[in-house]
């Protein structure tokens, strides 16, 4: 079908024999805005992966313009000049389901690059989809005594009612409050009034389409953003700036895997690992898989893999030394990963892995709390 | 008046809610709540965004003048695509059978692929910012040689409840807009034309009904004019006359033109603050106002305050536009002294302001200096236009109760429409054009039930436009009588609406039960009143019917014509046969309406001529 705009606006679609070529139309570049930046403000850079702060297709040149330059973002949201002056920088446009964990350790060389630089703070644009994992993955690369902001948006930007604006406006708050970790800010409620902090390794993505889809689990957002206001409160146990220093340990082993468990799976399944440097499972309950299962995880860490449990629940931790299952698993070396969520287990396992060769020490990794995602104490209940 | 003469071109925009099953996005029904229902609520902010084209749309650059907050009630029977929190579902197939069916029935010719576009609007009414649309036939015809150019399927806006909340009840009931080419010159064929495509609407019998499920908006424009759209129009009875003012309004805006034309008037940018002179004031708008400002409208004096249609005037054009930077309106010299302001402030204003005898002077009440500027800027635009070689602006203006208007907003433009990128577009193919069936019209079917019934014309013809159409087709397939069926729903249910009784609870499976229940002789057509009355009040079938009248038997009736006969016997022997009137009163009263008065008024005869015989022998 060859789609036509009528001078109404409408699209419809016609047969393309019945149209005749008329000629090319007269290409019209884009406008540039030129925003003047207040250099008084505290200075930010923007990484971007594919977010969509501002984003849209423009036809009169006919392709895709990545809009992305601070002009391009002020421009679509003037309020954040307000907050901050902007730097920008365009490390990848994809969409967030593509992420993987090469474009992690690049994006942990932009984000120490700016650290390094000595920016007050950095905002990194990104798909919601997997944007859990990645802030998971630089929360573990990256040693930030600057707060480094996860944003993005649930409705796209080309929308009057998108939270782009808002997130964005609350990110840059965050980026320029006392905060010193990396965090994800995205709306806490429906309603355009508050984003929460949440932390980088105990957050995820808990509704496919909602504004407020980004929850903390496991423990309360460490902070929020008031909106319009951009009043950021932050929680006692929230890290401040200037807390750690500048470090990047950039090193991930891929070879690593996620399961989940269901009754009846068949053990081909964990045979399939083989060969792989380690696997995290997300057990039911307490972090249980069937005793059909146990004589093949056995075999798989006794060839080399680290196995490491953790619970399909969510919520809660993992205790396998109440039945008697939970036993056998302890028995055949499954690592009990206490109450992290299972893709932060994962994103940890590749870095430990990457980084530590020894395996004890590894498995003790595995169990410390590194970066805020093992909690010692269960306060939260659900 | 000669319209004729004027070059009244008029064309209207007519968009009616279809009665689906689910909304046009979403499976959420298309049930309107009583906004005391709501379950929840929440809030948002729209902002405006850029045309596929990288322009902005200039009706909702001027909704931005000032950040709104608008707040949303949702229901039982709302969801997430409602509070713009999932992506939409694909178009409804039921909504878009009857836009074709519509389409066929005004001779269009389809669009082969329907691609749903977002209109942008960002007064609040869509929670998404922007409305649904698509169109879905082209090119259509009406009988008085007029054109309809578009047929399209759209979303319903969400309901205002007040201010800035909106309810999302009626957010994405299915709607269809229909636009007429500009082919009507008169006010009457205007209402004309808007009464002849209800109808056609209505023969779908896939429309909603009663007041809301249809809208009009009506474009206007005279020689010398421009092209304004009014917006709203709900009483089909009002078209003519909103037309009629509208062309009154455009004619006094051309006339107050050519009077600043002729004094050399003009809009200097200067206002000024001269909240100074209001520090001690008895107004109580001023009072309040943290700021003021007044501006100087050179050769104006006498013609902002000058009518231009009833209740409106030049003044109430600028107040309109100062009210989009979130003021209360203005205040002019042409109506003061008065509203608590005095003699020696407006005084001391006009000559602040340097303002001569022929100048008016605006005030206008603010907040802050940013809004005070914002307001009077509007105002410069709109005066400057009165005075320019075009004194009509082109707008989009709203209907007031009685018939006038105010203004909106600018026209919108295509830098409005943007794809909806969620919904994946919709072949219309041959088969399914070709399959599409035409519903009988209901000027014919009027004409037919005269015909086939033998009911009066004009009683037919009530009965086709009637909301009660189905229910009574529904009947004669169900073998009721159609003279019982139509009287019950023109006669009996109008009186019985008169006396306040809620016709509207009483369901389609209670009148039928009611007919039947006359067809079988079970109760007398004359008990049909008080049965409805009764099953209005809430009361189950069969309780109403037991009240209202314990069967009679033949035999019962008999001896109660018997006796009243009897004890009436003097009267009778004096009036012989013509007792039989006044005594069909006392014999219905006794049997509380549960016999056929036919059946009441033969065995009283006889009951009659036996005692006149018996008395002869």
């Amino acid at each position: 079908m060859a789609v036509v705009k009528l001078d109404s606006g409408y699209n419809i679609g016609v047969d393309p024999v019945s149209c005749t070529f008329s000629g090319h139309p007269a290409e019209t570049p884009a406008k540039k805005p030129h925003v003047p930046q207040k250099n008084d403000l505290p200075a930010l850079s923007i990484v971007s992966t594919g977010g969509t702060i501002a984003s849209r297709i423009d036809y009169r040149t006919g392709s895709v313009t990545s809009q992305f330059d601070a002009a391009d973002i002020l421009t679509a949201i003037p309020e954040l000049g307000k907050v901050a002056s902007y730097r920008t920088i365009p490390l990848a446009s994809i969409l967030s389901e593509n992420m993987t964990p090469r474009i992690w350790q690049e994006l942990a060389h932009a984000v120490y690059e700016e650290i390094a630089r000595g920016v007050a703070g950095i905002i990194v644009t990104h798909g919601t989809d997997t944007m859990a994992y990645s802030a998971a993955a630089i929360s573990f690369m990256i040693d930030s005594p600057v707060p480094i902001v996860f944003v993005g948006s649930q409705r796209s930007a080309d929308r009057p009612s998108s939270d782009n604006a808002m997130n964005a406006v609350c990110a840059a708050r965050a980026a320029t409050s006392d905060l010193g970790e990396v965090t994800i800010v995205m709306h806490a409620t429906t309603s355009d009034d508050t984003c929460s902090i949440h932390r980088g390794t105990r957050v995820r993505k808990m509704h496919s389409s909602r504004r407020d889809a980004f929850r903390s689990i496991g423990i309360d957002p460490i902070g929020s953003v008031a909106y319009p206001s951009g009043e950021v409160s932050l929680n006692r146990g929230a890290i401040r700036r200037g807390c750690r220093k500048p470090g990047i340990h950039d090193r991930l082993e891929e070879h690593c895997g996620l399961l989940q468990f269901y009754p009846g799976m068949s053990p081909d399944l964990l045979e399939a690992y083989e060969g792989y440097k380690g696997l995290v499972l997300a057990g039911t309950g307490l972090g249980h898989v069937s005793t059909s299962l146990i004589p093949s995880l056995h075999r798989l860490i006794d060839s080399g893999t680290m196995v490491v449990m953790t619970t399909q629940c969510m919520q809660g931790r993992v205790c396998d030394r109440v039945y008697d299952t939970g036993r056998d698993l302890l028995a055949a070396g499954v690592i009990e990963g206490g109450d992290m969520l299972p893709e932060v287990a994962l994103v940890k396992m590749m870095w430990v892995l990457g980084n530590e060769q020894d395996p004890i020490r590894a498995g003790c990794l595995m169990q410390e709390d590194l970066k805020g995602e093992c909690n010692r104490r269960s306060t939260h209940g659900l | 008046m000669d319209y004729n003469a004027i070059g009244l071109t008029a064309g209207i925009e007519i968009h009616q809610q279809l009665n689906t099953c689910e909304k046009l996005f979403c499976h959420c029904p298309t049930l309107l709540r009583d906004s005391s229902e709501h379950s929840g609520e929440f809030f948002r902010y729209l902002r405006v965004t850029e045309s596929e084209m990288g322009e902005i749309d200039r009706a909702a650059q001027e909704e931005m003048k000032r950040e709104r907050k608008f707040r949303y009630y949702t229901y039982d029977t709302t969801c997430l695509v409602e509070n713009d929190e999932e992506p939409p579902a694909p178009l409804n197939d039921e909504a878009l059978s009857v836009c074709l069916t519509i389409a066929r029935m005004f001779s269009m010719t389809p669009v082969r692929q329907v691609h749903t576009m977002r209109k942008l609007v960002i007064d609040g009414s869509n929670t998404s910012g922007f409305q649904r649309t698509a169109l879905v036939a082209l090119n259509g015809a009406l009988p008085n040689g007029g054109e309809i150019e578009t047929i399209c399927l759209e979303e319903e806006a969400a309901q205002r409840v007040k201010d800035d909340i909106f309810s999302l009840d009626r957010l994405g009931i299915p709607l269809i807009e229909i636009t007429t080419s500009p082919c009507m010159h008169t006010p009457d064929e205007v209402q004309q034309v808007a009464e002849y495509i209800g109808m056609v609407l209505r023969s779908t019998g896939k429309v909603k009904r009663g007041i809301g499920t249809i809208r009009q908006d009506v474009n206007i424009s005279i020689r010398g004019g421009s092209r304004v759209e009014i917006k709203g129009v709900q009483e089909l009875d009002l078209i003519a006359e909103v037309v009629r003012r509208e062309v009154q309004r455009q004619e006094n805006l051309l006339a107050i033109g050519q009077q600043l034309l002729m004094r050399k008037a003009s809009v200097p940018d200067a206002s000024q603050d001269i909240s100074d002179i209001f520090a001690s004031t008895k107004s109580a708008v001023l009072k309040k106002a943290k700021r003021i400002h007044a501006l100087r409208l050179e050769g104006f004096a006498g013609l902002v305050g000058c009518e231009i249609q009833p209740d409106r005037r030049l003044g109430s054009e600028l107040s309109d536009y100062a009210k989009k930077c979130g003021v209360g309106g203005i205040f002019h010299t042409d109506e003061l002294p008065a509203y608590g302001v005095t003699a020696e402030e407006v005084g001391a204003v006009r000559a602040r302001m340097h303002a001569g005898d022929q100048d008016c002077v605006v005030i206008v009440a603010a907040v802050n200096d940013a809004q005070a500027a914002c307001a009077l800027q509007q105002v410069i635009t709109r005066a400057r236009v009165a005075l320019s070689e075009k004194p009509v602006p082109e707008e989009t203006r709203k209907m007031l109760e009685t018939g006038s208007s105010a203004y909106m907003r600018p026209l919108p433009g295509a830098a409005r429409m943007y794809p909806e990128t969620d919904v994946l577009p919709v072949i219309v193919d041959d088969d399914r054009w070709n399959g599409v069936t035409i519903p009988e019209l209901l000027t014919v079917k009027a004409r037919r039930f005269a015909q086939e019934y033998a009911i009066d014309h004009n009683y037919a013809s009530q009965l086709a436009l009637s909301e009660k159409l189905p229910l009574f087709e529904r009947a004669l397939t169900e073998g009721i009588k159609p003279k019982l069926a139509a009287f019950t729903i023109l006669s009996t249910c109008t009186e019985l609406r008169r006396d306040g009784v809620l016709i509207e609870k009483i369901t389609d499976g209670d009148f039928l039960a009611t007919w039947h229940a006359v067809e079988s002789g079970r109760i007398a057509k004359e008990a049909v009143p008080d049965l409805l009355k009764g099953l209005a009040s809430g009361d189950s079938f069969e309780n109403v019917i037991g009240k209202l009248a314990p069967a009679v038997s033949d035999k019962e009736l008999e001896s109660i014509i018997r006796k009243i006969i009897a004890n009436r016997s003097e009267f009778v022997d004096q009036k012989g046969r013509a007792a039989l009137g006044p005594l069909m009163g006392v014999v219905m009263k006794e049997v509380r309406g549960s016999v056929d008065g036919k059946i009441v008024s033969e065995l009283l005869k006889k009951g009659i001529d036996e005692a006149l015989s018996g008395k002869k022998s």
